[in-house]
């Protein structure tokens, strides 16, 4: 895990390519002009705005977060036709329930992107994250954290936990290093 | 031909935000209606502003992708709203149906 | 054939439409009402990207932006009140 950058100037470099890319979508153009401009910006934003972000752990495998991104928008393809048949096909088949999956992951940034993840993949909803920030004293860590998800058809709880575990927080892991 | 791909992706699109807005109103709890509109409706929306772009490129002179921007918004922040709405479902204790399992997974409020 | 299904898919949004408006009319709690209303925001947009292409003008996607972000912001700040009964903490 590492949350410094290389270089000073630069202080989140995906976060500056983002930005590039916004402006020359907004723009809709690949002139010269847009060119030069959206990368002073790229550079310009960031750097001011670098003193009042949080730390938080920087992507350290781009290729491995490129591989893990593709997988998610092809789950998310599958996920939505599965919940549109779920949703007309019979309510009163689907068995919905609430399932506690526990965490490896320990910082908020890595724990964010899970949570968004499995929002939008098959037929769950991230709910919480527990336990309660405001029942831990300061400076104090958790012995475990659990993320508490909403299902909407539930078939095997146990083959779930491991699913999520496996194909999308092993991944995350990774790419942050930690 | 590209009006062939505009139509079919329009029409999938359209279908999948009727879906959304079917769970919607068909589920019987508020947890279960929340799947609908945050799924359905992301790939709807996707579908559509892909035609768009598409049209566009096709009819004016130059490629038009700006389009793709408002599919990455809703993409990143359709699960952060489901996630604000769900919290305050729970924290405002919503009834869910007598079938739902692991109901004492949930734990109380501060 | 794309006006025909043009006029199709302005149907489809439309009924969806109708569809938020009585979830959010019956309720029948607060959380319900934001979610009717978060997807009619969502389903807006569509309309308006719909209208920008049977118009062919791609003057609506500033709009179609803007109501996007609004949605959002909007969302998340109803939200936030019904959790702590304050917008701002």
């Amino acid at each position: 895990m590492r949350t410094e950058a290389k270089f000073k100037w630069l202080p989140t470099p995906f976060r500056s390519l983002l930005l590039f890319s916004v402006w020359l979508l907004l723009n809709n153009s690949v002139s010269a002009g847009h060119l030069i401009l959206g990368a002073i910006l790229a550079i310009v934003i960031p750097l001011a705005t670098n003193p009042f972000r949080t730390k938080q752990p920087l992507i350290l495998h781009p290729g491995l977060a490129l591989k893990q991104l593709l997988l998610v928008l092809y789950d998310i393809i599958t996920a939505n036709i599965q919940v549109a048949l779920l949703i007309l096909g019979p309510t009163k088949k689907l068995n919905p329930g609430f399932v506690k999956v526990p965490l490896d992951l320990d910082q908020a940034m890595p724990i964010t992107i899970l949570a968004s993840t499995v929002s939008l993949t098959p037929g769950t909803v991230s709910a919480e994250v527990y336990p309660w920030k405001e029942t831990l004293k300061e400076g104090e860590e958790p012995e475990q954290r659990y993320l508490l998800i909403h299902v909407l058809n539930l078939k095997d709880e146990q083959e779930l936990i491991n699913t999520i575990k496996q194909r999308y927080e092993a991944p995350l892991k990774e790419i942050f290093e930690c | 031909m590209a009006e062939w791909i505009i139509s079919i992706l329009l029409l999938i699109g359209g279908s999948f935000v009727l879906v959304g807005s079917i769970g919607l109103v068909k589920m019987p709890d508020f947890f279960m209606r929340l799947h609908g509109p945050t799924k359905a409706t992301t790939l709807g929306m996707a579908c559509l502003l892909t035609a768009a772009m598409v049209f566009f490129s096709q009819s004016e002179a130059g490629i038009s992708v700006k389009e793709i921007l408002i599919s990455i918004f809703l993409l990143l922040t359709a699960p952060i709203s489901g996630y604000m709405l769900i919290k305050s479902a729970i924290h405002h204790k919503l009834d869910s149906i007598e079938r739902t399992k692991g109901k004492d997974n949930i734990e109380d409020d501060v | 054939m794309l006006e025909t299904v043009i006029l199709i898919v302005f149907a489809m949004i439309g009924v969806s439409l109708l569809l938020n408006l009585w979830r959010l009319v019956k309720g029948p709690s607060v959380p319900d009402r934001i979610l009717a209303l978060d997807t009619m925001y969502i389903n807006s947009i569509a309309l308006i990207i719909l209208y920008g292409l049977s118009m062919g003008t791609e003057l609506y996607f500033e709009a179609a932006l803007l109501i996007a972000m609004l949605g959002f912001v909007s969302t998340v700040a109803i939200c936030k009140y019904l959790l702590r009964g304050d917008i701002i903490e």
